[in-house]
Formats: structure tokens, C-alpha cells, sequence
């Protein structure tokens, strides 16, 4: 493919786009006038937050709207050919040829019956680009492209016995396959840890420049927009905030939603000093939690055991937050199970204000559950949908006292205002809220047992940035208040350079790296923290140029 | 988006236009019952008067035959004729509706307690009781449920209760497998851990958080057990296990009218036709119940 000099006629035109989508009698419009348009081999990010119509507008793209929506004014040109009134048969044509698409979700977006060589292919035969003996070596070779090990072999396993890294890959070299002239990437990193991230995203990058591929990039991270996209589109509420080159968004945001995006954005932040100088120069030691020498082993195929926590140790201050990182699969979330007593460790010792966890059994560990608490990651599966907000937070407190009704709901109602949800919000069941107004319902809940130590697993990652902006506030705050110690669970090193004290870096269950966070952050002892620091997004070439 | 919406509006709308929005929410509601359902509803709740207050639909004795009106086809008189001793056959069906409703309210009652209460047991005791009791169920799941029923009306004896102990016995298994089926469910999700991690016990987390979520589609299928167990007692009935006659149950008056099929097709087609429509009409409601809950 030769570049054209010159007259750069754009892959992609979209003009005054409107969608909306209805739901029996009513149609509610989900994107308001959108146009943007994509060059030849461009990279442009679609930024948004969730329901800000990102994925509607990248859909609708692609003739994948879903069945109740609809394109209602606008045109979507390709190469100048208005498409957005195709059929699907005439969009056949089109897709995975000319435009491609590279999904969300790599656990869901490849079919667990069929092999990745046989799903690869069909492309090919779909399209009939290729004779049907030419097939196999084609996609063994552009498995070996998108960077899979052994592409032979991967050509013959089915998707359950890949990584998500490995699937998304997959899913890239079917995208690319025929090599289009512009690929839409929908989230494509979001489901995957910090450092798979940044190879997924070098590889489109590198696939960019090699075919002259255009790329749209849908995602709700400003500092991935910031590192690889030429451009940025800046949505909110199915409407156009602002656009431009990325360095000129990202260094003078004419967009008050901008300014307040990167304000959230936590890789953007600078780092603060924390006000939690003071326990460190007492030299006092009043450690809240001491993990030493903390193995968990579970039952691997046949007589081998699989070391899940590998001789962990480390100690919390009282008053401070103590942030575990890893990716996943690297243990911290069964260390933080076996120190709030859901799993009972294989061996060493864990202590929680001087109470030693391996002795507690029955009643002993449920009265030491009001010492320590619990925040979910995923504010949707942890609320039962069957009870009421004011049910869910006075509930510990029926567990645990005799206080009446009134007083129980009356301390509950405090709780939930203290953690700031709207009044009327307290009679409502968990699903008519928001993910941000049920996290602070967990959190709520969590507190209404004056615990010395809330252990958050992941708890702000299921969030949009400003709503975990928020949430981090309220944390900080509460901590400050109450005299909380946290232990906070992430794979975000940015959020985690923000808010806690110390740090301990995990990978495959052993301790890497440990200590106060700006030691550990501006002096990484191990390879794989520099790695896990270099990961972040945010601070890339194109966001520092 | 939505939940923004509703919110807002919420907060939007002042009391009055609430309950008037409420009102009309009721209204189009109704409107839009699918026809078949609404249908379904009204034939279970005919036969359900039928088996509280007979004497409101027929005047005529069911079990005592007028003279000289043997085999009378249906006519305006008898609506649906006469049996060979000249009992009314619409009045047999009417009061047959209270043996064959017992029947399946026991049988489903009995299969809902036993079979829900093992299910529970075994989904949330430690392995080797749940092993234990599912081993259980499977042997129960094995026997042919005809056969389970019969030797159990054998070893208890005839009569309408014994026949719907029996058919409950049989249901017993699939209410389990199903129970313990969602209680599993229930149990791996983050919520219940979490009411365990805030000081519940297990008795106060499996009566407030694993049991109301879990118990849902069991509902369904004891509604969808209410129509099968109408037609195994009418099947124990027609095989002369159920209640003796005189006794107008549903499945012995299809055994009797058998004898004259050639002659009197009314005496085996009505209440056949009847016992058809109440276990459509079940399976429908159920059905309805499984829609709403997903």
C-alpha cells in the first residue's frame, strides 16, 4: 500500500450523526449531532464516560447498533460513500474488509468450541480472499504477526487454554487480517493488567504504521487517549465537549468537562505529599496489621500444590493506607481474603490490633469482624438486589447489637449521609442507583460498624474516572476523620501513588518490592516495578510532546 | 443514564402526579396480559371456586343419580349429560375440583417443603452432607416416578391424601436438584460474603440474603409441578389408586366413563378435557413467573 501524498481525502466522515434508541413507546437519543472525521493512518480516541454514547457512535459505525437503535439524521461516509443507511448485506461487504472491529470483552468475543486457527480463517473464507489451502499458513503467520509464541500451536487450541492478553491478540489479528483501511478498537485494553495493556496497545500501534491503518479508539482513559491517539474526541452525555489534537486538548482544554476529566484522571495528577507525615517521624510503632510469613497453597492437578501467596510479610501503620499491587493472578486477593478471615491461610501468621486470625473460629472470628471490613471491587454483585439501601447498611448493626429499629435505621441514615447519598436514595433497592452511588452504599455499609481497618479490593477500578475521583476523596476524608487504616487493593499504580502511604508489589505471590510509595515509585529495587511504573498510561511520548 | 433519569425525576414530580403515575402504570399493566395468560388465570381461578363453593355452579348431587335419567347426552338440562346412574356429570366434574385441587396443593406443598428444605441443606452444609443428600435424590430420580407413587399408595393405603403424599414424594427430587441448584448460585455471590463478613451467622445470612434470591424459580416450577401433579393423581385416580368411588375425582370419573365410550363419549371427553385445560393453564402461569423473574 503506497501512502497518497498530498489531498489527504479522509477514511472515515461523520456529519451531524444523531442515534437514538427505543425502548417499546418512547425514543431516547443517545448521540446528539456528532462529526469528527479520521485520516489515513490517524489515530483518533472517542473519550468519554459510560453512557457518554462512545460505544453507540463506534457501533453504529460498523452497522452493529443494537436492534431497538437507530440512526436518525447524519451521514457515516466511507472513502466518501455514505453507509450509514446500508443493509446489513451491503455492510457485509464492508465489514472486516474495509472497516474492522476489535472488541470490548477478549473473554466473550471468541467462540469456545471452535479452535483460534478455524476461527482466524474464517475471515478469509468469509470474504473468499484466499484459496482454501492458503488459509493455514496465512493465519499461522499472522498469529506469529500480532506476536503469539508458538503460532502452530496456538492455530490448534481453543480460547479457554489462552491468557486475556493472548485472546485479545487474537482478536487484533482477525481485525487486521484483511488488512482494512480502518480498524475501531472498542475499549481493547480495559479488561487486561497494566503491562499487557501497554504491549496490546504497542501492537496496534506498530500495525498502524506498518499498513497505514486508521484507527478509532474508543475508551474511557484520557491518558490512553493521551499517549496513542493523534487526535481526541471528547463526548459527554451523546454530545460533542471538544476536539482536537491531543496535545492541544490535553495542555489548553477549552472544555470545562475536559478540564474536569484530566482534574480526575489520576495518572495526570501530580504527586501530593500526604498529611501522614507525622506517624512516620514519631518512630512510635503501633502497627494495626502484620502479615509475617504468609504462604497459602492450593490443591494443583494431581499431587502437585499450587503456591498462590508465597512468604508475604509486611506491616500497617495505624492511620495509614498500605496499597497491594500486582496484576492479576499475582495473589492479592487471596492475601486480603485470609487477613479479613474468609480463607484460612497454609501457614504464617496474620495479626489485626494484636488479635492473632489463625486461633479465631465461630463466634471469636465473627465478633473480630467488626475490626476489620470489607469494600468489593464490583459495587453491582456485592448489594443484595433484594433489599432496600437503609436494609443493607443497618444490617451489620443487627448482627452485632441490640439497638432498636429506630435507632439502628437512624445510625444507618447517618452513615449513608455521611458517605454522601441523597436522602431519598435510603428506601430505594441497589439497582436504581449508579455504580458510583452503590460503591458508596458498600462503603456505608462497611463503616457502620466503626471498623480500625477497611480493606478495598479493586474498589474504585470499576468506576468511571470522576466518579472514582470522587470516591477517593470521600476515602481520603473519612480517613482523616475516623482515623481509618486502609489496605488497598489495585493494579492502578497512578490511584495508588495517590492515595496510600506504603506499598507492597506482588508478582506470582512473592514480594518484589515493598515500602513508603515515593521511595518505591521514584527508586523501583525490581525489575518488574519499573515495568509495572513504565505501564502507566498518561506518560507517553505523544502526551509529553 | 436511566438511573440518572429516574432519579431526577423522582425528585422532579410532587406526590400527587406519583400516585396518578402509579395508577395508570397499574392500568396499562393489565392491558398489556397477553390474552392466553389472562385466560390461564381464569380458568385456574373457575376451578378454584368450584372447589371452595360447588353449590354456586350446580344444584344437582353428585353422587346421588336421578331415575329414568341414565346416559342422557348433554342438553340444556344436564350440560354435559348423565353417567349410567343418572348423576349430572357437569355437578361430578364441580365438586371432583376440591379432591383434585387437595390433591395437587398437598402433593406440590409436600414436594415444595421437603424437596426446597433438602436443597437448601445441601447447597449450603459442608461437602460431605451434600454429597450425602444428593446421592439421595438421585436414587429417588432413578425410579420411575408411576411406579414410586404406586408402591407408596400400597404401603399407605388408598384415599385422596395418600395419593397426593405419593405424587408429592415424587416431585421431591427435582424441587431439591433445582434448590440446591440456585442456593449454590446465591452462595458465590459477593453479597452473601459480604453479609458473612459483616457478622452474620449462618442461620441469619440463609434466612435474609440466600433464600429470598434463591427461591424464585422454585416458585416457578412448584406453579409448573401444580399442573403435572393435577394430572398424576387423575392418573392414579384412572388406575383406581386414588380416591374410591363414589368420590368424583377427576381421574376416576375418565375410568368410569371408559366403560361407555362407545355409547356416552361426554362421560370420558369432558373431564379429560378439563384436566387438559387446568394443567395448560398451570404450565402457562408458570411460565409467566419464570418471564417476570429473569
Amino acid at each position: 500500500m503506497t501512502v497518497i501524498p498530498q489531498q489527504v481525502s479522509p477514511v472515515l466522515e461523520v456529519e451531524g450523526l444523531c442515534i437514538a434508541y427505543g425502548d417499546g413507546t418512547a425514543e431516547r437519543r443517545a448521540v446528539h449531532d456528532v462529526s469528527f472525521s479520521i485520516n489515513p493512518g490517524e489515530v483518533v480516541a472517542l473519550v468519554g464516560e459510560s453512557g457518554s454514547g462512545k460505544t453507540t457512535t463506534a457501533q453504529s459505525i460498523i452497522g452493529l447498533l443494537a436492534a431497538n437503535g437507530r440512526v436518525e439524521r447524519g451521514s457515516i461516509k466511507l472513502n466518501g460513500t455514505d453507509i450509514a443507511r446500508w443493509t446489513d448485506r451491503q455492510l457485509e461487504t464492508v465489514r472486516g474488509a474495509r472497516i474492522s472491529l476489535v472488541p470490548q470483552d477478549p473473554g466473550n468475543s471468541l467462540n469456545p468450541v471452535k479452535t483460534i486457527g478455524a476461527q482466524v480463517g474464517e475471515i478469509f473464507r468469509i470474504h473468499g480472499a484466499l484459496r482454501p489451502d492458503g488459509i493455514d499458513d496465512r493465519v499461522i503467520s499472522l498469529l506469529a504477526r500480532v506476536g503469539l509464541s508458538e503460532p502452530a500451536l496456538r492455530a490448534r487450541q481453543y480460547p479457554h487454554e489462552l491468557s486475556g492478553g493472548m485472546r485479545q491478540r487474537v482478536l487484533i489479528a482477525i481485525a487486521i487480517a484483511l488488512k482494512p483501511q480502518l480498524i475501531i478498537a472498542d475499549e481493547p485494553t480495559s479488561a487486561l493488567d497494566v503491562t499487557v495493556q501497554k504491549r496490546i496497545l504497542d501492537l496496534i500501534d506498530e500495525l498502524r504504521a506498518e499498513y497505514g491503518t486508521a484507527v478509532l479508539l474508543v475508551t474511557h482513559d484520557l491518558s490512553v487517549a493521551a499517549d496513542r491517539a493523534d487526535r481526541i474526541v471528547v463526548l459527554k452525555d451523546g454530545r460533542i465537549q471538544e476536539q482536537g489534537a491531543a496535545s492541544v486538548v490535553l495542555a489548553a482544554p477549552r472544555s470545562p468537562y475536559t478540564r474536569q476529566l484530566l482534574a480526575a484522571a489520576p495518572s495526570f495528577a501530580s504527586a501530593v505529599s500526604r498529611p501522614g507525615a507525622s506517624w512516620a517521624a514519631s518512630g512510635v510503632h503501633d502497627d494495626i496489621v502484620v502479615v509475617d510469613g504468609l504462604v497459602r497453597e492450593f490443591a494443583g492437578e494431581g499431587k502437585s500444590r499450587f503456591r498462590a501467596v508465597d512468604d508475604l510479610s509486611f506491616r500497617v501503620r495505624r492511620g495509614s493506607t498500605h496499597a497491594i499491587v500486582g496484576e492479576s493472578g499475582s495473589g492479592k486477593t487471596t492475601t486480603i481474603r485470609s487477613i479479613v478471615g474468609f480463607d484460612k491461610p497454609t501457614a504464617g501468621r496474620i495479626e489485626i490490633d494484636g488479635t492473632d486470625l489463625s486461633r479465631l473460629v465461630g463466634e471469636d472470628l465473627r465478633q473480630f469482624r467488626r475490626k476489620i471490613q470489607f469494600v468489593y471491587q464490583n459495587p453491582y454483585g456485592s448489594l443484595d438486589p433484594r433489599q432496600s439501601i437503609l436494609q443493607i447498611v443497618a444490617e451489620p448493626l443487627l448482627n452485632f447489637s441490640r439497638l432498636k429499629r429506630s435507632d439502628r435505621e437512624e445510625k444507618a441514615r447517618a452513615i449513608l449521609s455521611r458517605v454522601g447519598l441523597p436522602e431519598d436514595a435510603v428506601a430505594r433497592r441497589p439497582h436504581a442507583l449508579s455504580g458510583g452511588q452503590r460503591q458508596r452504599v458498600a462503603i456505608a455499609r462497611a463503616l457502620v460498624l466503626d471498623p480500625q481497618v477497611l480493606v478495598l479490593d479493586e474498589a474504585v477500578s470499576a468506576l468511571d474516572v470522576s466518579v472514582q475521583a470522587r470516591i477517593l476523596a470521600l476515602l481520603q476524608e473519612l480517613q482523616s476523620d475516623l482515623g481509618l487504616t486502609y489496605l488497598f487493593v489495585s493494579h492502578d499504580l497512578a490511584v495508588v501513588r495517590q492515595i496510600s502511604d506504603t506499598v507492597s508489589v506482588l508478582r506470582d505471590g512473592r514480594l518484589v518490592d515493598g515500602g513508603v510509595v515515593s521511595d518505591v515509585f521514584e527508586h523501583p529495587s525490581g525489575d518488574y516495578t519499573r515495568e509495572l511504573i513504565n505501564a502507566i498510561p498518561g506518560q507517553g511520548p505523544r502526551a509529553a510532546a | 443514564m436511566t438511573t440518572f433519569d429516574t432519579l431526577h425525576d423522582d425528585i422532579a414530580a410532587d406526590a400527587i402526579r406519583r400516585t396518578q403515575g402509579r395508577r395508570s402504570r397499574v392500568a396499562s399493566t393489565l392491558r398489556r396480559v397477553p390474552p392466553g395468560l389472562a385466560l390461564s388465570w381464569f380458568i385456574l381461578a373457575t376451578v378454584f371456586l368450584w372447589a371452595v363453593a360447588p353449590s354456586l355452579f350446580t344444584g344437582y348431587n353428585p353422587l346421588e343419580g336421578v331415575g329414568g335419567a341414565q346416559l342422557k347426552r348433554p342438553s340444556a338440562e344436564h350440560l354435559l349429560g348423565t353417567d349410567a346412574l343418572g348423576r349430572d356429570l357437569y355437578a361430578r366434574i364441580v365438586h371432583g375440583a376440591v379432591h383434585s385441587l387437595t390433591g395437587a396443593f398437598v402433593a406440590v406443598g409436600l414436594g415444595l417443603i421437603v424437596g426446597t428444605g433438602l436443597g437448601v441443606v445441601a447447597g449450603s452444609v459442608r461437602r460431605r452432607f451434600d454429597d450425602a443428600i444428593m446421592r439421595l435424590v438421585d436414587v429417588f430420580l432413578s425410579i420411575p416416578p408411576l411406579l414410586l407413587s404406586l408402591s407408596i399408595i400400597i404401603l399407605l393405603g388408598f384415599g385422596t391424601v395418600n395419593a397426593a403424599i405419593a405424587v408429592g414424594v415424587t416431585s421431591v427430587a427435582g424441587f431439591a436438584r433445582l434448590a440446591r441448584a440456585e442456593v449454590v448460585r446465591v452462595r458465590r455471590s459477593d453479597y452473601v460474603e459480604a453479609a458473612f463478613g459483616s457478622g452474620g451467622t449462618f442461620a441469619s445470612v440463609l434466612w435474609r440474603h440466600i433464600l429470598p434470591n434463591s427461591l424464585t424459580s422454585v416458585l416457578a416450577f412448584a406453579s409448573l409441578q401444580f399442573g403435572s401433579a393435577v394430572l398424576q393423581i387423575s392418573t392414579l385416580g384412572f388406575l383406581g389408586y386414588g380416591a374410591p368411588p363414589p368420590t368424583p375425582e377427576w381421574g376416576l370419573l375418565i375410568a368410569e366413563g371408559r366403560n361407555y365410550i362407545s355409547t356416552a363419549w361426554w362421560l370420558t371427553t369432558a373431564p379429560g378435557v378439563v384436566v387438559v385445560l387446568v394443567v395448560l393453564a398451570a404450565n402457562r402461569v408458570s411460565q409467566s413467573f419464570g418471564k417476570t423473574a429473569a
